[in-house]
């Protein structure tokens, strides 16, 4: 038995798998059931009271989603995670542990048009109110600390516009007001970057986006880095104090460095309900075994496509981190060397009229609201994922009446940038 | 030994050696970490001994409690301390009066005190602290993942569905050791100050 520490590729193929006991079968049986027979009462009530290693319900648990967690996890260098219904029952679940009413959460101004929804009106519904902050200025964070707040939420590459945020400075700010960082790496991928290296304490993806990958499968995920010290002071109590719903077991006492996912898990998913199908963990975890592949070919097509606009007479800016001339080049050079990412925007020089034309004038670019697909992709924010915001909102989160979103597929980049091409000359 | 991460290959040759293990602060209350933790490695085919001067006259799924170590009467592979930090020492002290002297001796997650560890080191005696067995077998087994748990452990050969009693293999090929997490950290923290 050697400690060899094996590569991303190969995590992303075996990590969390092996040959099912029963059948021998190779690839990841889908569990499709509800519920697990218990081998006597005493084994039934050793599972509920979470004292033995096993499954109980689908909503709970499922061997099918846990190769899903186990993979995920490994890749993000975790030490566990839950896997959910959607990115977005992802972040209820997690700031569920976190936050009681009345209490704060810090978040990135630039983010998912549906998590600004999610944080500004519904939580607000629940008593979790949201502060925002400023990404391009670390100090704005530190400024909006105060004793209620519970957890800091950034994306790591930010919605629309692809840009990079300074994962490390930001750990310091929550390092200091004594809470957990939380990253969506949905736009990044663990291949591009790995929060958990750079101080998060929690990960959260959409599935649904580059980590599932062909468009066809709604998931959501939640990493345990084990970082995070929930003991003290009392501030988090779903994990440091007894719980009775479980006779009174404290989950950091008896879960150590996974207690947040255990958590996430037992407190959240099994009381909320947002559980994943089967089904959909199997087409994800086939989706993860090539995401290397994929994700290197989306970046690079991305880059081409963004140096072919950038180059264009009808094209008045491009926002893409993996241009030497963009604003965030320096931190997509530090923090994501492989690639930038596949989804970013730019304006037209004939505005709003120009941009609804280009979309109608695509051949290959499919119109719809999803980026992370094997397709390239194409959306107006203003008019859709960002249409809720009014516009001074749309623009601070880089969504203007000008901006068109790509999400680039891993088709060939010559026939994305004859199809632009096309479509921006007539 | 760096007690702030350990190799896989120490912990897994700690759980595939030991035979019998005594666990010291042993709980009959079924909803305690130590009671099932105890069920769980006597399930794994451990000879497990529950020590507990609070309880003596009663047993533990069908062991009866001892009061102390040196009540045990006969060779022990392994002590398992389920006490805080600071009630530590004097379990290690008592330990390093037995003969023959234990092999290894194990302190819970949460617990860690690095005199006791070093005076334990000092004869030869294995020491781990800050970790849970029940936690570690189930990793290296990867029989924890059905939670959703990184077992840091990879294999391409079918498992034996576990049956009651049922030792199951630890010796799938890690990939990357024990970090050291916060809650290595805090306790060492916790441990510096008192």
């Amino acid at each position: 038995m050697s400690d060899r520490l094996p590569g991303f590729s190969t995590l992303a193929v075996h990590a969390g798998a092996q040959p099912d006991p029963t059948t021998g079968a190779r690839a990841t049986p889908i569990y499709q059931t509800t519920s697990f027979v218990f081998n006597d009462a005493d084994h039934a009530a050793s599972l509920f009271g979470l004292q033995a290693f096993g499954n109980i319900y689908t909503r709970i648990g499922n061997p099918t989603n846990a190769v899903l967690e186990e993979r995920v996890a490994a890749l993000e260098g975790g030490t566990a995670a839950l896997a959910v219904a959607s990115g977005h029952a992802a972040q209820v679940v997690v700031l569920q542990q976190l936050l009681q009413p009345g209490d704060e959460f810090i978040a990135a101004r630039k983010l998912y048009g549906g998590s600004i929804n999610q944080f500004t009106h519904a939580f607000k519904s629940f008593g979790w109110n949201v502060v925002w902050a400023d990404s391009d200025d670390i100090a704005s964070f530190e400024r909006a600390v105060t004793p209620r707040t519970k957890a800091i939420f950034i994306e790591s590459i930010a919605n629309p516009a692809g840009s990079i945020t300074d994962i490390e400075a930001i750990s310091t700010v929550a390092r200091k007001a004594g809470v957990p960082l939380i990253v969506d790496n949905t736009l990044a991928s663990p291949y591009l970057i790995r929060p958990i290296d750079h101080g998060a304490d929690i990960v959260v993806h959409s599935l649904t986006k580059f980590l599932g990958g062909h468009g066809n499968s709604l998931g959501g995920i939640i990493v345990d880095a084990g970082t995070f010290d929930w003991s003290t002071g009392g501030k988090y109590p779903m994990l440091s104090e007894p719980r009775p719903e479980y006779h009174g077991i404290r989950l950091q006492e008896t879960f150590g460095n996974f207690a947040f996912a255990i958590a996430c898990r037992v407190l959240g998913l099994r009381d909320l309900g947002p559980a994943l199908s089967p089904f959909n963990a199997f087409m994800i975890l086939t989706g993860i075994e090539t995401l290397p592949l994929r994700m290197q070919k989306h970046c690079d097509n991305a880059k081409a496509v963004a140096e072919f606009l950038a180059g264009h007479p009808a094209v008045a800016s491009v926002n893409y981190a993996g241009l030497p001339s963009d604003k965030y080049n320096r931190l997509a050079r530090k923090y994501a060397p492989k690639g930038a990412g596949a989804v970013f925007t730019f304006s037209l020089k004939g505005g709003y009229d120009a941009g609804v034309n280009l979309v109608s004038k695509l051949q290959l670019f499919s119109h719809l609201a999803n980026v992370g697909d094997t397709r390239s992709l194409v959306i107006h924010p203003a008019s859709t994922t960002h249409s809720q915001l009014d516009d001074a909102a749309k623009i601070k989160s880089g969504a203007g009446p000008d901006v068109v979103r790509l999400s680039i597929g891993i088709e060939d980049k010559e026939d994305l940038i004859a199809d632009l091409e096309q479509a921006l000359g007539a | 030994m760096n007690h702030d991460a350990y190799p896989d290959n120490y912990i897994r040759g700690i759980l595939n050696s030991v035979k019998s293990i005594a666990m010291v602060g042993a709980s009959p209350v079924n909803v305690r970490p130590s009671y099932f933790a105890f069920k769980y490695l006597a399930q794994r085919g451990y000879d497990m001994i529950p020590v507990n001067p609070g309880h003596v006259g009663k047993e533990l799924l069908g062991k009866p409690f001892v009061a102390s170590l040196s009540d045990i009467g006969r060779p022990i592979d392994m002590i398992d301390i389920f006490r805080n930090s600071s009630h530590i020492m004097p379990v290690v002290e008592e330990a390093l009066t037995l003969d023959p002297l234990p092999k290894v001796i194990w302190m819970q997650l949460g617990a860690r005190d690095d005199a006791a560890a070093a005076k334990a080191e000092s004869v030869g005696i294995k020491v781990v602290m800050n970790r849970c067995p029940k936690i570690e077998y189930g990793r290296l087994s990867s029989e924890i993942s059905w939670m959703g748990v990184n077992s840091r452990t990879l294999s391409s050969k079918r498992a034996p569905a576990p049956t009651q009693g049922m030792r199951l293999s630890l010796n799938r090929m890690s990939v990357g050791g024990g970090d050291t997490a916060a809650s290595d950290r805090a306790a060492k923290n916790k441990n510096e100050q008192s």
